[in-house]
């Protein structure tokens, strides 16, 4: 019997979200007892199998079909069932991304069984667990109890430090070849456009963020200044984005991006619960504002307390003369 | 052509969430309630798409008869009809929720014709579950795709764009077809004074499920212990600049 990892990649390139699930499962295939088995579908899974073997897997399941060339949540979901099914799994995980939460929903509609979304913890016995799993983007945990043949579930991203397994021994590689009507073809990715090379909101090691503070789409000037200078990126509340003054996309917030840089600069942001969830995972905070009661100050661990528009150019004023020294 | 669209009637929080006593549910004392956010833009873009091809929207929400509050909401922004599915708790499980709505979809097709398209939101802003529109479109044999923030319409077709980090992928589904829909697929709409009036009179209709008990049970709902850091300052106004260039160098961000 075994525990089955969804590992996430583009085109083979492995993404730290299933490093994490990995290092989540482990602990679990070790006291459950069941066999640490990760899952590859679509082009490039191959490329990304040698990655996942340090993490302890003792077998990595690389589906290929002529449908899984690219991401299609039904082709996916589908290939994931054959697979549990196949090696009788009991326990089926990823980590909670867009496509984690997805395809694992997929597996739970066709398992009829339930699929707990963002865990933060879990205890399996037998047939039941019980879990911590994250609301409201995690502003509130719900401690829940699934009764389930088989357990689904995935881990809130960024809430596990993804670590190799020292003493994993050398896993194997097994072929897969799913049974898949064409039908699943209607929700396969048929193209793809890209908007920007390079450093995104979810990637930067910075991001300079942007509240109602700023005031107007051209307040943001500075910021995108000082993001350009330091190699950051510029994010924004929800507030921003309802005034029009920023595309969605430079969200920050439970229905925007989670971020998780090094730093997040944190300016002219009140910091609702909306917005910290997206931000919390942020190693360092910094809170500009000129309120010291501002839920963003507080909760920040560092703050300067001061008008944006006059802090804000003085850091790039800042770096520019040390650069020039 | 005909469109539906799934809402959900959840409180709207601040700066914080209590919980009640009982650990059952959130404590609404204090707050209001409105549409979940994903789904408010999903009824902006089911109207805006009968708007441009033509057809109606019908609006369907599980949940309490308060939540014909959001429904009348929808039709102050141009939704035709409205569906409640009436329940005694405060939730129902993400899989009785999918087994009634499944079951009501179908008996609303039954009588008045297959929908084209079913929105969902791409995930409830309360529990955040990520899964009903799945379980239902599955249910129904329809394909679904998540986190949809662009929408067009061709001959029997829809072409929808997911958001992906740097850029989208893009699917086309044939119709009939479900898609979970993300905030910022466009920008919702505020109601006119004509279109509140006219949703106090809009027909509701109250439809009764039984529906099958899922495998996952709640058993409290709590909050995160909060870390409390203490906040560094490090200065007030401009003449914090050096401070925080020193705490870019030492975090080594700094390109």
């Amino acid at each position: 019997m075994t525990l089955l990892v969804l590992c996430d990649h583009d085109r083979g390139v492995i993404s730290d979200s299933a490093f994490e699930a990995l290092t989540f499962a482990r602990s679990i295939a070790g006291s459950e007892n069941l066999s640490l088995q990760a899952v590859l579908i679509g082009q490039g899974s191959e490329q990304a199998a040698e990655s996942v073997i340090s993490f302890g897997v003792e077998t990595v399941n690389v589906a290929s079909h002529e449908f899984l060339i690219d991401y299609g949540p039904e082709a996916w979901g589908e290939t994931l069932t054959q697979i549990a099914n196949e090696t009788s799994a009991k326990i089926i995980v990823s980590c909670g991304t867009d496509r984690g939460n997805e395809v694992l929903a997929h597996v739970a509609a066709r398992l009829e069984m339930p699929f707990l979304a963002n865990c933060r913890k879990i205890q399996i016995e037998n047939d039941s667990s019980t879990a911590t799993r994250i609301q409201w983007g995690g502003s509130l945990l719900e401690d829940v109890t699934s009764n389930a043949g088989v357990q689904i579930f995935s881990v809130e991203h960024h809430s596990t430090e993804p670590e190799a397994d020292a003493s994993s021994g050398s896993g194997s590689i097994v072929e897969f070849k799913p049974d898949l009507d064409s039908a699943l073809t209607r929700t396969l990715v048929v193209d793809r456009v890209v908007r920007t090379h390079g450093i995104t909101l979810t990637t930067a090691p910075i991001v300079v963020g942007g509240g109602r503070g700023v005031g107007s789409a051209e307040g943001f000037a500075p910021l995108e200044e000082l993001a350009e200078e330091i190699g950051g990126v510029v994010g924004c509340s929800r507030a921003v984005t309802n005034n029009g003054w920023r595309p969605h996309s430079d969200q920050v917030g439970q229905t925007g991006n989670r971020i998780a840089p090094e730093i997040y600069i944190a300016s002219g942001i009140s910091g609702a619960i909306q917005h910290w969830v997206g931000a919390m995972a942020a190693k360092n905070i910094l809170a500009i504002n000129t309120d010291p009661e501002a839920n963003m100050v507080t909760k920040a661990g560092y703050a300067v307390l001061g008008d944006l528009h006059e802090v804000i150019p003085a850091i790039t004023a800042e770096v520019r003369s040390r650069r020039n020294a | 052509m005909k469109i539906l669209v799934c809402v959900k009637r959840v409180p709207a929080p601040g700066a914080r969430i209590n919980v009640t006593e009982d650990g059952r549910e959130v404590d609404s004392t204090h707050l209001g309630f409105t549409t979940s956010p994903h789904e408010e833009c999903a009824v902006e873009e089911a109207v805006q798409l009968a708007e441009s091809h033509g057809g109606e929207v019908t609006a369907i929400t599980l949940g309490p008869e308060a939540a014909e509050e959001q429904l009348r909401y929808a039709a102050s922004v141009g939704v035709n009809n409205l569906v409640l599915l009436p329940i005694d708790e405060p939730d129902w499980d993400p899989q009785k929720t999918a087994d009634a709505l499944t079951k009501a979809i179908t008996e609303i097709e039954s009588s008045e014709g297959v929908f084209d398209l079913i929105l969902f939101g791409n995930e409830s802003a309360d529990a955040g579950g990520f899964q009903v529109g799945i379980r239902v479109s599955h249910q129904l044999g329809r394909p679904i795709v998540n986190g949809i923030k662009n929408i067009e319409i061709a001959d029997n077709e829809v072409e929808a764009q997911r958001e992906i980090d740097g850029g989208f992928e893009v699917y086309k589904l044939p119709i009939p077809a479900a898609l979970g829909v993300r905030e910022g697929i466009n920008l919702p709409r505020y109601p006119t004074m004509k279109g509140r009036l006219a949703s106090k009179k809009a027909e509701l209709k109250t439809l009764e499920f039984s529906a099958v008990d899922g495998g996952q049970k709640r058993n409290k709902l709590h909050r995160p212990e909060e870390q409390v850091s203490e906040t560094v300052i490090l200065g007030n106004g401009p003449e914090a600049a050096p401070a925080i260039v020193d705490l870019l160098e030492e975090l080594g961000v700094l390109q």
